[in-house]
């Protein structure tokens, strides 16, 4: 067999439909052959953090501080017409009416397909967050040059 | 006796994750009869299998539905 074409997903977004679309993206390339990587960063780090909501999690006050205003996977907001979180909930009952994944089943699918999941390590300097603050799928904190060196032959997406 | 598997009722990408997942579980030479609508489904299905190196042995539609039979590398 050819060597698996390889795809990257630039997870920079924590809104809620972006992740879903990351993760619809990543779970559908893994399930057809294609070897994927997440790099989670900035707000995307919200989607892997270990305490899926409204947590004091980090080290300094105002790192804290920011994300327990961001929260985790729990609490993402819808990027348009988020009604005060009350729109992801909503747009969870129709995927479930409709038959289609919702985010925690896209995201039980990413870590089955055995899917890499790698977060930024600058992002997370800032924001004071280590590597046990994560989800232990969650298996590297590396940087944008490791990053695009293991990118070398994959398709980037950006989300 | 092949394992079944119903993905009628899923939509994109579940119906991938889910053949790829059923196959993981199958031992080499196993066969999996997976029951899937037309379309995105029936079109993608059978090609993915082949392109991982498994064989499609048969496709045969039953009433609205179509069974893709397949044996795992």
């Amino acid at each position: 067999m050819e060597a698996k074409e390889k795809l990257s997903i630039v997870c920079f977004s924590g809104d809620f439909d972006r992740a879903v679309a990351a993760l619809t993206i990543a779970t559908g390339a893994a399930a057809t052959n294609r070897e994927v990587t997440l790099f989670f960063t900035f707000w995307g780090l919200n989607i892997v953090k270990k305490r899926g909501g409204h947590r004091w999690t980090g080290r300094g006050i105002l790192a804290r501080f920011f994300n327990f205003l961001m929260g985790g996977r729990n609490n993402l907001p819808l990027s348009r017409l988020n009604f005060g979180g009350l729109s992801p909930k909503l747009m969870t009952g129709m995927m479930k009416a409709k038959n289609v994944a919702t985010l925690e089943e896209l995201f039980e699918a990413a870590k089955e397909l055995g899917i890499s999941f790698v977060a930024c390590e600058m992002a997370m300097h800032i924001l004071e967050l280590k590597k046990e603050d994560l989800i232990d799928e969650v298996t590297e904190m590396i940087g944008v040059s490791t990053f695009l060196d293991r990118s070398r032959d994959a398709k980037i997406i950006f989300i | 006796m092949a394992k079944t598997l119903d993905i009628t009722r899923d939509c994109c990408p579940m119906t991938f994750v889910k053949v790829k997942l059923a196959l993981a579980k199958l031992q080499s030479g196993e066969e999996l009869d997976v029951l899937l609508n037309e379309g995105e489904p029936l079109n993608n299905v059978p090609r993915t299998a082949t392109e991982q190196g498994h064989q499609v042995l048969s496709i045969r539609q039953e009433g609205g539905f179509h069974h893709v039979l397949i044996r795992k590398a």
